[in-house]
């Protein structure tokens, strides 16, 4: 290998040259924005976080694993994982390996930005070795699989569905412009790397193309000409790559030491949020998960577009998404970047102005009469709308010789939650504080709450000294599993839902199952756990109507119907409501399903 | 005057030609289930405050499609938004975000 030129320099790299300076500028100025937006406290933990040997590791290590290979993709959806993966570890390769070949034969040269990338341009090839044709393999190996993923890439907008993907995202005009150039950067790599091939040598991919054409291949007009397209293609991604998706590439590495650091979203566009609006590649995945795609007309509403309003500052849409969004947090659970859309929608709501003077200071004389006890059962609101809760409730409790009272039986103080999901968490704190009062004097040991919202909100906002807050399942899964509640098991199969406050809200999984199969056979839904899909009638949604919450229902109920159960339990009163009012099968509580347990002694 | 031995007499309720609905189409523009309500009163019936207040959502609702919001629309500063009323509406309306819409146009701070 030697140089062709004498001068390391043609005027066909200057499109990439400009390019790569722009980005570069581009994301020094946002690193730096974003660092002078976090607050001092969360500076120190991230500037602390950067030299733990321990974080410093992880970072590393999550930045080759979701950058690079994108393993959580990979999990999800092994296609679309590889799709990714092929583009972002080929590219990379490609990159390291033209640098490690420009250390080793011309080392002077290895300071030019744009050297290892035109490589094949500037190097003139005297004999075959072993060294050389192996970095002809390499380059000539990982130019295919980059080349692969384009040609998914490409198919993947033709028919999304080979993908397992029932929709995908609607690019804005700069994505499109991001995404073409991408697409002809490698094909137009291939063709310039073949024009050359016959000086600076090749492999399996460019050998093949210049031997086709050998005559039209080896004019040296035509040589620049290839070479300055692949250069403007470059040139036109790196401009196009910080007004587009592609800015996730940069945003991804300043995110993961953000969140190894355990920032949290304090303004919806501003520090930790932004980086996490940039750093999602607009994969579309979010669209399927999210209940409200049952509907045509609510897509445009969900995560990867209120990120696209976001980053456009479009305060009235994102008002408006962040209001008719359920607050389910499937889109954050299937997410491979894991945007904490819960939080950044919290935010935004808690920023709204809506003009009610709340004012809760009637409650003062609120008193009740708790007496001493074991168990304080709070029924809160909705649970006192299914009154099949309550006696189920009390048949159980008092079937295991509980001592236990009901704290808010002639009406109790909303738990607070759904002003928090309204945004008004400093009103909310007022109606804590009274509940809080009133539980502890009671002087329990345990908080039972029978509602998914309520045990969401007490184990998120209250501060209850030495009272341990459960949910019912995990209390009379607890009483079963002591010996103190003995249930019979009958034939029936349940199908369990899991509410979205107490699955993906409080990782409660596994102890109403428990529970349940002992009482019956668990019939599995289609999709379940952290999977679920929303009953469509969350207080999350401030403004869905009830025929635009129809088809969420329907969708989920459907869902439920996947293994045909001869009953629909589910473990928070809102859902049981809804489910109720479109389902084919009976709807039951959790506890009326105990319930059968109880009758059937023979 | 002609005295025919009977006196009209006055309206108590609704001036039609006084009535001011401009808010109340601003209300129904920002939800549009703010004309549903058939006054049935469920929503009053299982609120969480109106056990310790005199809030009546049925009032309220009652009094601004009259045009007459002073009487009973500081009642929603008791409100606690915890959507009772939403699920027991035979409407099916949307009382929570109705609650927020009626603030923001007709202000319930300072009342
Ligand atoms: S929010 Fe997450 S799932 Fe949705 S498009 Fe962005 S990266 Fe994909
Ligand atoms: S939280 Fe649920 S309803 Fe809201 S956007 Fe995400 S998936 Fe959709
Ligand atoms: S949301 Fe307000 S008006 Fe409706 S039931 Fe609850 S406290 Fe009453
Ligand atoms: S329950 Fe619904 S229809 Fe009945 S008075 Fe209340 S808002 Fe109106």
């Amino acid at each position: 290998m030697r140089e062709r030129f004498l001068v390391g320099f043609d005027p066909f790299v200057l499109p990439f040259l400009l390019g790569m300076a722009f980005v570069l500028t581009y994301c020094i100025i946002g690193l730096i924005k974003v660092i002078l937006q976090l607050s001092k406290a969360d500076r120190r933990k991230l500037a602390v976080s950067l030299f733990k040997p321990a974080n410093a590791w992880k970072n590393l290590r999550d930045m080759f694993c979701d950058c690079l290979i994108h393993v959580k993709l990979w999990k999800r959806n092994p296609k679309l994982g590889y799709m990714h993966s092929s583009i972002a570890f080929g590219w990379f390769m490609l990159i390291v390996f033209g640098h490690i070949e420009t250390f080793i034969f011309v080392p002077k040269k290895a300071g030019l930005f744009y050297y290892p990338i035109f490589f094949r341009y500037f190097m003139e090839m005297e004999n075959y070795n072993l060294r050389g044709s192996f970095f002809f393999f390499i380059m000539d190996f990982f130019l295919l699989v980059v080349l692969s993923g384009i040609v998914l890439a490409m198919y993947k907008r033709i028919r999304s569905r080979f993908f397992g993907m029932r929709r995908t995202t609607r690019l804005s005009i700069t994505d499109r412009v991001g995404l073409y150039s991408l697409w002809a950067i490698f094909p137009l790599r291939w063709i310039a790397e073949g024009f050359t091939a016959g000086i600076a040598g090749g492999s399996f991919m460019t050998i093949p193309i210049n031997l086709l054409l050998k005559n039209f291949m080896s004019n040296p007009e035509n040589i620049t000409v290839a070479w300055w397209l692949y250069s403007i293609a470059l040139g036109t991604f790196m401009f196009a790559l910080p007004f587009s998706r592609y800015m996730h590439i940069p945003a991804e590495i300043l995110l993961i030491p953000m969140k190894n650091a355990g920032l949290k979203v304090y303004h919806p566009r501003k520090g930790f949020s932004l980086a996490q609006i940039y750093t999602c590649p607009s994969c579309g995945v979010c669209i399927d998960a999210c209940p409200m795609s049952a509907s045509r007309q609510n897509l445009k509403d969900t995560t990867v577009y209120l990120v696209r309003q976001i980053k456009r500052n479009n305060a009235r849409r994102m008002n408006a998404m962040t209001d008719k969004c359920l607050m389910c947090g499937k889109c954050q659970e299937v997410c491979q970047i894991a945007l904490q859309s819960y939080d950044i929608r919290m935010r935004i709501r808690e920023r709204a102005t809506y003009n009610v003077g709340l004012k809760y200071d009637y409650l003062d004389s609120y008193q009740p009469e708790t007496g001493k006890c074991k168990v304080l059962y709070y029924a809160g609101c909705m649970s006192s709308l299914t009154p099949v809760t309550g006696r189920s409730i009390k048949k159980l409790l008092d079937t295991a010789r509980i001592n236990w009272t009901q704290m808010d039986a002639g009406g109790g103080v909303c738990c607070g939650r759904p002003l928090i999901l309204a945004g008004r968490r400093n009103e909310a704190a007022a109606l804590i504080e009274k509940n809080t009062a009133v539980i502890e004097s009671s002087g329990a040991q345990i908080l039972l709450v029978s509602c998914a919202i309520c045990y969401r909100v007490f184990k998120e906002e209250y501060k209850l000294k030495g009272i341990k807050v459960m949910h019912y399942t995990e209390y009379f899964n607890e009483l079963m599993e002591e010996g103190r509640l003995k249930l019979n098991r009958g034939e029936l199969r349940y199908a369990y839902h899991d509410p979205c406050d107490l699955g993906r809200g409080c990782g409660i999984y596994d102890e109403p199952r428990e529970a349940l199969s002992r009482v019956g056979i668990i019939a599995p839904a289609e999709k379940e756990r952290a999977m679920s899909v929303c009953c469509g009638g969350s207080v999350g949604s401030l403004t869905l109507d009830f025929e635009s919450r129809a088809p969420i229902t329907e969708a989920s109920v459907q869902n439920m119907l996947f293994s045909n159960p001869d009953r629909i339990v589910t473990a928070c009163p809102l859902c049981l409501k809804t489910f109720a009012l479109y389902s084919p099968v009976k709807v039951v509580d959790f506890a009326e399903a105990l319930c059968d347990g109880l009758e059937k002694k023979s | 005057m002609i005295d025919f031995g009977y006196t009209l007499s006055k309206s108590g309720t609704l001036k039609i030609e006084n009535l001011d609905d401009s808010r109340f189409k601003a209300l129904h523009k920002l939800e549009p289930d703010a004309y549903k309500c058939i006054n049935c009163g469920s929503c009053t019936a299982s609120c969480s405050a109106g056990v310790f207040t005199e809030l009546s959502l049925r009032k309220i609702l009652l009094s601004l499609q009259r045009g007459d919001e002073k009487d009973y629309i500081n009642q929603l500063q008791s409100c606690m938004l915890c959507g009772k009323c939403m699920l027991v509406c035979p409407r099916g309306i949307n009382t929570r975000h109705l609650i927020l819409s009626i603030s923001k146009i007709y202000n319930t701070v300072d009342r």
